[in-house]
C-alpha cells in the first residue's frame, strides 16, 4: 500500500513538472517580465540592464529552476495589469468561483437524486417521461445558451433577478468575500448557480436513474420486498444506498469538468471569479497571471487526483495491482 | 450480392428502419450538412463579401414582426448582415471544425492505442501513462488553455486569420485520449485471437498485421465513438468561440455570432443569439440521437436500459 502511495507521487510529482515547464515556457517565449515590471517606455540600454538583473539572459535551464523553486515557495510571478504577486490575484478570486460551484452542488444534489430515483421507481409515469427526455435534450444545450436565455427571460423580460455581477458582498475572516450573508448576493448567485446545474442535471439524472433501476432488479430488493417491508424503507434505505457509490466517484469528476464550465457561465454573468479573471488576463496578454492560473489549476488537479486514486486504492485492491505493472 | 442489396439486408439497416427518431435524425442531420456545404448557393447573401452588406440595415427584426422586412426572413445581425446567410455560414465553418477536429483526434489516438495495445510493456506504460494524465484533465480545460496559449503566442489578428486550422488542432489535441483508449482496448481483444495468430506463422510483418489486419478490426468502436466526438467538438467549438478564443465575428461560426448577439439581448435583440443557438443545439442533438443509435445497434453490451 505504502509503494503504491509512493509511485502515485512521485507521478503526480512529475505531472507538475511537465505543467510547471509549460507554464515555464509561455513565460519565457511570449511573456516580458521587463514589461510586467517597468511598462513600455524604457531605453533599450536600460531594457537590457533590467533583463541582466532578473537573470533572463542565463541558461535556460537554469531559468527553468530558479521559475520551479520559486513556484514551489508560492512565487508565481506578478501580474501585469493587477500590480501584485499572481497568486494573491488568483486567491481573491477563488471565492466567487467555490462559491457558486457550492451552490451549484447543492442543487444538483436536491434535484438531480429525487428526479433519478422517483424516475426509477416510476419509469412509466409522465413526470419521468418528461425528465428523460428533458435530460437527453439537455446535453446539447451548451452552458452558455442556458445562461443567456435566463437572462432574457428572468432580467430583461420579467426583471425579477439581476444578471450581472455578484452584487453586494461582505468579507469574512479578512479575506474571503461572501455573498452568502446579504439578500442581494444571494439573488445574484440563483441564475449563475441554475444555469452552471443545468448542464451536470442531464448525466446525473440518468446515471442515478440507471444504478437506481439495476439495483431495484437484484436479489436482496426482492428479498426485502418479500419480507413485507415498508415501500419506503425499501427505496430510500436499501435501495438507494447502493445507487451513491457510483454516483458519488462520477460527482467527484465532474467537479473538476464544473471549474471548466465556470469559466462560461462567468463569461455570461460577469461574476468576478477566477473564470473571469482567467479570460481578462488573455485578453490584457498578462502572461504571468495566465501561467499562475494554469499552475494553480494544474495543482489543485493533481491534487485531487491523487487523493481520489489512493482512497481508491485503499477500498479496491485491484487498483493497486494494475498500478504495479 | 452488391454492396447496396448486402446493406439492406443488414441488421445496421433493418434497425434503421424500425427506429423513428433514427430516421428522423438521420434526415435532419442530412438537411443540414447539405445546406452548410452548398452555403454558398443556398445563403440568400454572401456574408462574407463585405460590399453586400449595409450597417444602416442593423438589427432588423424577424420579417414577421412588427418593423421586419422581406428581405431578411429571420432579421439582421449588429452588423447588418442576413443572420439566415449568416447562420448558414456559421453552421458550414462549426461542421467543417468539428469534422476536422474529429479526424486529427481520431489520427493521433488511433495510432497512440494501436502502439500501445500491439507492442505491450514499455511502449504501452509510457503511451497509456500520457494519456491517463491528459485524460483526468477535462477537455474544455486543456480546450480554453491551449486556445489562450495559442492566441498569446500567434498575437490576436495572425489568430484569428489562422482560426479554423488552429482550432481543428486546439479541439484534435484536448479530445484524443478517449481514442486510444477505446482502440488500445479493442486491440487487446483482438491480439490474442487466432487470425492474428496465423497472420504472424505465415510471417507477416508486424505492420502489415498491426493496419492491415488488427485495425480494421478496432473499426466498429472507433465509429461508434467518433459521432459522439463530432458532436463534442462542435459544442467545443461553440464553447471557445463563445469566450471569444475561437472564430472572429467577421467569418463567424454558430458559437461567435452568439457571442455578438448576447451583447444585444439587454436592448431587446433576441433574434440574433435565439436562432444561432437553436440552430446549434438541433446539430448537436440529432447528431447525438444518431450517436446513440448507433452504439445500441453496434456495441449491444454496452446497452442499459
Amino acid at each position: 500500500m505504502l509503494a503504491f502511495i509512493i509511485r502515485r507521487i512521485i507521478q503526480s510529482i512529475l505531472v507538475m513538472l511537465v505543467i510547471s515547464f509549460v507554464g515555464f515556457l509561455i513565460q519565457h517565449q511570449i511573456g516580458d517580465p521587463v514589461r510586467d515590471l517597468v511598462g513600455e517606455r524604457v531605453t533599450p540600454a536600460e531594457r537590457e540592464v533590467i533583463r541582466d538583473r532578473l537573470g533572463l539572459n542565463d541558461p535556460f535551464y537554469e531559468q527553468y529552476f530558479r521559475f520551479v523553486a520559486k513556484a514551489v515557495q508560492g512565487d508565481l510571478g506578478l501580474s501585469f495589469f493587477y500590480k501584485k504577486p499572481a497568486l494573491d490575484v488568483i486567491l481573491s478570486k477563488a471565492p466567487a468561483t467555490i462559491e457558486l460551484v457550492i451552490v451549484t452542488s447543492f442543487i444538483l444534489i436536491f434535484v438531480s437524486i429525487p428526479v433519478g430515483i422517483y424516475s426509477a421507481i416510476y419509469p412509466k409515469s409522465w413526470i419521468s417521461r418528461i425528465a428523460i427526455a428533458g435530460s437527453t435534450v439537455g446535453v446539447a444545450v451548451p452552458v452558455f445558451l442556458t445562461a443567456i436565455a435566463f437572462i432574457y427571460l428572468f432580467s430583461v423580460e420579467l426583471n425579477w433577478l439581476p444578471s450581472y455581477g455578484r452584487g453586494e458582498t461582505v468579507t469574512v475572516w479578512g479575506f474571503w468575500d461572501t455573498g452568502f450573508l446579504t439578500v442581494d448576493g444571494l439573488l445574484h448567485l440563483i441564475l449563475p448557480a441554475i444555469s452552471l446545474s443545468s448542464i451536470m442535471l442531464p448525466l446525473f439524472i440518468r446515471l442515478i436513474r440507471a444504478e437506481m433501476m439495476e439495483v431495484l432488479e437484484t436479489e436482496y430488493i426482492k428479498y426485502a420486498w418479500a419480507k413485507g417491508l415498508d415501500r419506503r424503507r425499501v427505496w430510500f434505505v436499501h435501495a438507494f444506498k447502493n445507487t451513491l457509490l457510483p454516483v458519488i466517484t462520477v460527482f467527484g469528476v465532474q467537479l473538476g469538468i464544473m471549474f471548466a464550465f465556470t469559466i462560461l457561465t462567468e463569461t455570461v454573468f460577469q461574476w468576478q471569479g477566477m473564470g473571469f479573471m482567467f479570460l481578462e488576463a488573455v485578453e490584457r496578454s498578462d502572461t504571468s497571471l495566465l501561467v499562475a492560473y494554469l499552475v494553480f489549476v494544474g495543482v489543485i488537479f493533481v491534487l485531487v487526483n491523487t487523493v481520489v486514486d489512493v482512497i481508491y486504492g485503499v477500498v479496491n485492491p485491484m487498483v493497486r495491482i494494475t498500478g504495479a505493472k | 450480392m452488391s454492396t447496396w442489396a448486402r446493406f439492406k439486408e443488414s441488421y445496421l439497416f433493418h434497425s434503421f428502419k424500425r427506429d423513428l427518431i433514427a430516421i428522423a435524425s438521420f434526415c435532419a442531420l442530412v438537411f443540414l450538412i447539405f445546406i452548410a456545404l452548398s452555403a454558398p448557393v443556398v445563403a440568400p447573401y454572401n456574408t462574407y463579401d463585405t460590399a453586400t452588406i449595409d450597417i444602416m440595415d442593423a438589427e432588423i427584426p424577424p420579417s414577421w414582426m412588427e418593423d421586419g422586412e422581406d428581405r431578411f426572413l429571420l432579421g439582421t445581425d449588429i452588423q447588418g448582415r442576413c443572420l439566415l446567410s449568416t447562420m448558414i455560414y456559421g453552421l458550414r465553418v462549426s461542421f467543417l471544425i468539428g469534422c476536422g477536429a474529429v479526424v486529427l483526434q481520431a489520427l493521433i489516438g488511433i495510432l497512440v492505442g494501436l502502439f500501445a495495445g500491439y507492442f505491450g510493456g514499455k511502449v504501452d506504460g509510457f503511451l497509456m501513462r500520457i494519456t491517463d494524465i491528459q485524460f483526468s484533465i477535462p477537455y474544455l480545460i486543456v480546450a480554453i488553455f491551449t486556445s489562450a496559449i495559442f492566441k498569446l503566442a500567434f498575437g490576436v489578428g495572425r489568430y484569428e486569420d489562422l482560426a479554423i486550422p488552429l482550432l481543428i488542432i486546439i479541439i484534435a489535441v484536448s479530445h484524443w485520449p478517449i481514442y486510444a483508449r477505446t482502440v488500445r482496448a479493442a486491440v487487446l481483444g483482438e491480439k490474442g485471437k487466432e487470425y492474428v495468430e496465423a497472420a504472424r506463422v505465415i510471417g507477416l510483418s508486424r505492420w502489415v498485421i498491426m493496419f492491415r489486419h488488427i485495425l480494421p478490426n478496432t473499426m466498429t468502436s472507433v465509429l461508434v465513438i467518433s459521432t459522439i466526438q463530432v458532436a463534442e467538438a462542435i459544442m467545443s467549438e461553440a464553447a471557445l468561440s463563445f469566450l471569444g478564443l475561437g472564430m472572429p465575428i467577421t467569418k463567424p461560426s454558430l458559437g461567435s455570432l452568439i457571442r455578438a448577439g448576447f451583447e444585444y439581448i439587454f436592448s431587446g435583440s433576441w433574434w440574433i443569439t435565439f436562432f444561432p443557438g437553436l440552430l446549434l443545439v438541433v446539430f448537436v442533438l440529432v447528431i447525438l440521437l444518431l450517436g446513440d443509435w448507433l452504439r445500441d445497434v453496434l456495441n449491444p453490451k454496452l446497452y442499459k436500459g
